[in-house]
């Protein structure tokens, strides 16, 4: 033992029960405790409320209701955490509509290939529309919000010429069941259980396969290391550039795959069904915790501002509030989202 | 201050500290790194809030609840990184958030008699149209003292003022201080740099462990004697031995005509490294030492020259490249470059070196987790565990965790900027030691430091660095102050 070791272990001990204590309080905070008090008091208030609420056909339709938003919001993640921003995601579920709607109707096949071919086609559009994105980003520095403005208003006025202004319905009934089917619907009869909505199963799917990718892989270690300290990690030998416009590739290709959920449940790509998306996303990200100046956030906690944001907007339909109100209410949480999360970093600071 | 304390998630920064100055006295604050030194400070310039105690302004308690508080009372702060706008003007730097206005509107001409105002009081000359950030450490700081004078600071606190300056500019800023001094001024002065504290300060104060020790003139604290009461045991020589290198060792790094335009243009550089040796880069601030070491390392591009490692050439294009050589660079401002604060200590110390803790295409947490421990303990990182937050611990503890990032990767070369910058005596040493460890497993070492008994302490050769060349090579023998500064100055060859 070196002098001076046996100081150090003492310090280690004693600091030990003080750091666990911190911990705790820490964990509870840091894994979006907040989030699970808001949806506390959600349901609190439909006990008071409103009956039909907490009913399984009800919540399933809420989970069927916030798929769209959440799977945008879940590239939207890693956007954000890396300090960026997407806000041409909206105007990708149009043009990746349209595009995925036009491809199905112009092939001679039919069946679960042409699903699959669609989809394929689709997130190659949305993907490449988020290396457009990334390019200027990461080679000339210039600032995310630019370039996907820029991308938002060029997708939009794209899927409008064409689709020249009109949904473009889907010939083939292929995607039905996609779009509207359910599993697990043999009990509906026995339980009122009416089974999991088929995009509720995607949605799941890629929260889970998301999830690892931003915990458990080098890749995600990355995006965490980009949005706390750029330099660094560049330093650190980490391509900043490639994991840069990497996160942008994923909003694309998570912007197609909500818009082909989309369009199988209206069996039409639409040029305008995106309009406004791109803030819901960011504001389900906000929600659930993610910092905007990166560094920081969850797959999973995104999920749950999904979800919160789908059950308020759920629960003011049940007990007809009008819809400029709800407008009033979301705007609010939102706020009280971001005010909680910093009133948290400076609890877990002190 | 009396009785301060100040508790972090798992730390006890801070645990009944009391101390007091006098008008127009320097007051020295000393202490190991994490002894609360820092801490301290930021409670008194109101950026941290204390759990218990009080702060007394002439005579009268006072709750310093923000640093708009602070400025009431006097109290400027001069911290350790600045805090100036970097985009900013200087005339506007100085003024910031005191702005003479005419009804609503900036009142230009009278700004600038207030700024040359305070500078000629200072005896001083600024460059006041230059932004900020193209401004030299040393005038940096004289921005920041005019600042503070502008708010019109009673008490100017000053961490490690002298960290980044040379010894010329050194005297420029004591000349400073003492005529400041004279008008009435005190000074809270905190330094790891024991030796000028005779010259500048009238008392000092020891604090560990979050504690005071002891406060005594200057006069009757020797150096040894304080450095014992810093560290709570006696330390014997500054720098270890230097094993002297094998005859028969082989070049590991060999540097041809280095040229890059990044920062201070650096030309025509050459030198080489053999195993188990360190070469020290010597030279002022703003010579171009940090710039060499940074191409060497892929941080900045080189436009020309050759690296080779072992014998074997290596393309330098990235940081990326470098590390995949063998080059780890250990910067010279860890909070900037060295580490995510945000992260843990285990996410910090494998950043570098993912790739190796890679199982089936994840992150294997529990090896990352061995690693780290095994690390903390060698290292001796004060953390309460390896998924502490980085920004959590304290300058030198983070400065271990930078180590432990580079040290992990059994690198070939290691290239140390400034590495015990800030650091206080105890952890120097430890770092000296760790040099050491590293040239016995046959690596070679090239270290910047401004601290010119560093470089002749801890080098076998020196190479001292004036407008971006390498101008004259010493053996360790003949590398005599005198000489090194004759050059660095460019008073000599």
């Amino acid at each position: 033992m070196r002098p001076g070791d046996e100081r150090l272990q003492a310090d280690l001990a004693a600091s030990a029960d003080a750091a666990r204590a911190a911990q705790n309080r820490s964990r509870l905070v840091r894994t979006g405790g907040g989030i699970v008090a808001l949806l506390v008091v959600v349901f609190a208030i439909n006990a008071f409320s409103n009956g039909s609420f907490l009913t399984a056909g009800n919540l399933t339709n809420v989970l069927r209701q916030i798929t769209y938003n959440a799977i945008l919001a879940i590239g939207q993640t890693f956007v954000i955490i890396t300090a960026g921003i997407d806000l041409s995601v909206g105007s990708l579920i149009e043009l990746t509509g349209v595009v995925m709607a036009s491809f199905a109707n112009a092939m001679h096949f039919d069946g679960p290939l042409l699903v699959v071919a669609t989809l394929l086609v689709g997130v190659g559009v949305g993907c490449l529309a988020g290396l457009i994105n990334a390019i200027p980003v990461v080679t000339l520095n210039l600032p995310p919000f630019i370039t996907t403005l820029a991308m938002m208003l060029m997708a939009r006025g794209l899927a409008f010429k064409i689709a020249h202004g009109q949904p473009v319905p889907l010939q083939s009934g292929a995607f039905t069941s996609t779009g509207t089917g359910f599993v697990l619907s043999g009990f509906r009869a026995a339980t009122g259980f009416p089974g999991i909505p088929i995009p509720v199963v995607w949605l799941a799917v890629m929260v889970i396969a998301f999830a690892v990718l931003l915990t458990r892989t080098r890749f995600g270690r990355y995006v965490f290391a980009i949005g706390g300290n750029e330099e660094a990690a560049r330093l650190a030998g980490i391509d900043v550039k490639f994991v840069k416009a990497m996160v942008y590739v994923i909003s694309g290709g998570c912007a197609a795959i909500a818009s082909l959920l989309l369009m199988a449940k209206f069996s039409s790509g639409s040029p305008n069904t995106g309009i406004g998306n791109e803030l819901q996303s960011i504001a389900a990200v906000v929600v659930g915790g993610t910092s905007l100046a990166g560094g920081r956030g969850s797959v999973v906690t995104t999920f749950f501002g999904a979800l919160l944001i789908g059950l308020l907007n759920n629960v003011m339909n049940l007990l007809n509030i009008e819809s400029y109100t709800q407008d009033i209410v979301l705007g609010a949480v939102i706020l009280i989202a971001v005010v909680v999360d910093e009133l948290r970093k400076r609890y877990l600071a002190r | 201050m009396k009785g301060i304390v100040k508790t972090f998630p798992g730390v006890r920064a801070l645990d009944g500290v009391s101390f007091d100055v006098r008008r127009g006295e320097v007051h020295a604050l000393v202490g190991e790194n994490g002894a609360g030194k820092s801490t301290l400070m930021k409670t008194l310039a109101g950026a941290y809030r204390a759990d218990g105690g009080a702060i007394e302004v002439d005579g009268a308690d006072v709750s310093i609840d923000g640093p708009r508080a602070a400025e009431k009372f006097g109290i400027g702060m001069i911290y350790q990184e600045f805090n100036l706008v970097p985009d900013l003007r200087v005339i506007d730097n100085i003024l910031l958030g005191h702005e003479p206005a005419r009804s609503g509107f900036l009142d230009r001409s009278k700004a600038l008699a207030r700024a040359t105002g305070i500078l000629a009081e200072l005896g001083i000359a600024l460059p006041l149209e230059t932004l900020a950030r193209r401004l030299p450490v040393a005038q940096q700081q004289m921005t920041e003292i005019a600042k503070a004078l502008v708010r019109d600071a009673r008490l100017i606190v000053m961490d490690e003022p002298t960290a980044a300056l040379t010894d010329r500019e050194i005297a420029a800023l004591f000349a400073l201080i003492a005529k400041l001094k004279a008008r009435g001024v005190a000074f809270v002065y905190i330094s790891h740099r024991l030796e000028e504290l005779p010259k500048i300060s009238d008392r000092i104060t020891v604090i560990r462990d979050g504690k005071t020790i002891e406060t005594r003139a200057t006069a009757d604290m020797p150096q040894d004697e304080m450095i014992r009461l810093m560290v709570g045991r006696s330390l014997s020589a500054h720098f270890p031995d230097l094993p002297p290198v094998p005859p028969d060792a082989s070049e590991v790094l060999t540097v041809s005509g280095l040229s890059c335009a990044s920062g201070v243009p650096i030309e025509d550089v050459s030198f080489a490294v053999r195993a188990g040796e360190i070469v020290g880069l010597a030279g002022l601030v703003g010579a171009g030492r940090t710039e060499i070491v940074r191409a060497i390392a892929g941080a900045d591009v080189a436009r020309e020259g050759t690296i080779d490692v072992d014998g074997r050439r290596v393309a330098v294009r990235s940081p990326h490249d470098a590390i995949a050589a063998g080059i780890a660079l250990i910067t010279e401002d860890r909070k900037a470059q060295g580490l995510v604060l945000g992260m843990g200590v285990r996410e910090n110390t494998t950043l570098a070196h993912l790739d190796r803790f890679e199982r089936g295409g994840f992150v294997d947490r529990a090896g990352e987790t061995a690693t780290t421990n095994r690390e903390i303990a060698e290292l001796r990182v004060r953390t309460p565990n390896a998924e502490q937050l980085v920004r959590n611990l304290s300058g030198g503890n983070q400065q271990k965790v930078v180590l432990a990032k580079w040290l992990i990767g059994d690198a070939r070369v290691y290239l140390f900027d400034e590495p015990t910058r800030g650091i206080d005596v105890g952890a120097k040493a430890e770092i000296y030691a760790l040099m050491v460890a590293l040239l016995a497993r046959g690596a070679a070492i090239v270290m910047v430091s401004s601290e010119l008994p560093e470089v002749l302490g801890m080098s076998h050769r020196v190479l001292v660095v004036r407008g971006g060349r390498v101008r004259a090579e010493f053996a360790r023998a003949d590398a005599t102050p005198d000489k090194v500064i004759a050059v660095a100055a460019g008073v000599a060859a």
